[in-house]
């Protein structure tokens, strides 16, 4: 029977939770590298049993994990521990922590509209190569894409992004400058689609050498050219394997759709209660079908009325209903954070979503109902899930 | 022998329990203390000091001998007691956040 695999990162550390098929009875594990920050988990999807890990920390910055096993035993790649000293002039280890951008840094624009140099802060997502489980993508703050084609021993910042003739005029927004979103095209090898807040969403057609924003269509009021090329606060894209030119966006405010691959969007809100929030994700088998967790607003990062409520769309965004069963309707005053929710391939299709107040809810039936898989781990960051065979 | 006490989170990240004992050839300095954790634990590069300046991370402190040395230059000679083994080159993490 098949598994479904959750890779939970919190502020504390991370969890690794598992089930049958069934997604009733869950084992939890963990914490792993408690204490520590782990801003994203994710499996290949070409050798489930590699999983990377982006573990952080103010003091000690940012370590690279890598499981082989599928979270049992962790490495830095490329430094098992234990390994002896290296031999003077043997290849130098310890190099998977390593972020440096490539040539002159140079600046992007501050909160106050001033030049600041590019400062490496941490890895915000990893995403796994589609094809070869040697691959592997970071998306890291201050904003830029890095790749590694050893497993994460090595890291090589893909700069064209950075050098994009907008550079120099991106924003953080108040989580920092982070690229927080990387979607593969499983159509088209060359397609890698990058979110960054606040500079907004761009595509490259050639595996990350030259970038292209795409962000005709967003209307952001608060910066001052509301339709400008750069500049928008996107949370979070997503797009289902077999549409890959289908975009849905949850941006700062407003659910957004693409049908042409980011070269144009328009508004899905429709009638959520707000159109404020972080995360978004398509169902499995449905490509129509997209979730979304409304927050009121930037300024209140909870729940409208204190009732958490997942909106589900059948119809790609505008019809939203909300879906309340399992989960709380009064009191509740968390947030999901944008890399916190994810859909397993399993059939009905699983929903996951982990909140700032430590729970992390699944629903085994498309959204219909939701149970708490776990109600008191530390604050979530994020969320994936492995399907297993 | 140098002794080098490192913060719980490190110990950890490197394998390690209790102290670390580190070979060091003369001149004993920060520098060359943490040239060769480094070198024994190469897990910990970048984790102590950046990986391309090799400039202190802002929440960390070097102690010697009971004083701050942090802000001394990391190739000034370390204090006889701590090349002699007989005090340990403190690695400290602020106690600030959660």
């Amino acid at each position: 029977m098949s598994k479904a695999r959750v890779l939970v990162g919190t502020r504390k550390g991370a969890f690794i939770l598992t089930a049958d098929g069934k997604r009733q009875n869950w084992e939890v594990s963990g914490p792993y590298f408690s204490g520590w920050e782990l801003y994203h988990l994710k499996g290949s999807p070409v050798n489930p049993g590699r999983i990377f890990a982006s573990q952080t920390s103010g003091w000690f910055g940012q370590v690279i994990q890598r499981s082989d096993d599928g979270g049992k035993t962790w490495i830095q790649p490329g430094t098992p521990p234990g390994e002896s000293t290296p031999a003077p002039g043997s290849m130098p280890k310890g190099e998977s922590n390593k972020f440096v951008y490539e040539g002159v840094a140079g600046t992007h624009k501050w909160y106050d509209g001033t030049p600041h140099p590019w400062e490496f802060k941490r890895v915000w997502h990893l995403e796994p190569s589609l094809s070869d489980p040697d691959t592997v993508y970071a998306g890291v703050e201050d904003a830029a894409l890095f790749v590694s084609r050893d497993g994460g021993q090595n890291w090589k910042e893909l700069s064209g992004l950075r050098r994009h003739s907008t550079g120099q005029n991106w924003q953080p927004g108040a989580g920092g400058m982070c690229l927080h979103t990387i979607l593969l095209d499983p159509k088209n090898h060359k397609r890698i689609y990058v979110a960054i807040s606040a500079a907004g969403a761009f595509r490259s057609d050639d595996a990350g050498q030259t970038w292209k924003p795409i962000n005709k269509g967003l209307h952001s009021p608060y910066i001052p050219d509301p339709d400008a090329e750069v500049g928008h606060c996107v949370h979070r894209i997503a797009h289902h394997p077999s549409r890959p030119d289908v975009l849905f966006m949850q941006k700062h405010w407003d659910v957004m759709r693409s049908d042409n691959a980011g070269d144009s969007w328009r508004e899905v809100s429709g009638n959520l209660p707000t159109d404020f929030g972080f995360v978004i994700d398509v169902h499995a088998h449905e490509p129509e079908t997209i979730f979304v967790v409304p927050i009121k607003s930037d300024g209140e990062h909870f729940p409208p009325e204190g009732k958490l409520r997942v909106y589900r769309s059948r119809t790609g965004g505008n019809d939203w209903e909300a879906l309340t069963k399992g989960l709380p309707q009064k009191d509740c005053y968390v947030d999901v954070l944008r890399d916190a929710m994810a859909v397993d391939r399993l059939d009905p299709c699983g929903i996951y979503f982990g909140t700032t107040g430590g729970q992390v809810y699944a629903s085994a039936d498309g959204g219909d109902s939701w149970n708490a898989i776990v109600r008191d781990l530390p604050a979530v960051l994020s969320v994936e899930v492995q399907t297993l065979p | 022998m140098i002794l080098v006490v490192l913060p719980a989170h490190l110990r950890t990240l490197a394998h390690v329990q209790g102290d670390v004992q580190l070979e060091v050839a003369a001149p004993v300095t920060a520098r060359s203390v943490l040239d060769a954790l480094e070198a024994r634990y190469p897990m910990l590069r970048g984790t102590i000091r950046d990986h391309v300046t090799l400039e202190r991370r802002p929440f960390l402190r070097y102690f010697a001998c009971e004083q701050d040395i942090s802000f001394e230059s990391p190739d000034a000679p370390l204090p006889e007691a701590i090349i002699s083994g007989r005090e340990p080159f403190f690695i400290i993490g602020a106690i600030a956040g959660g």
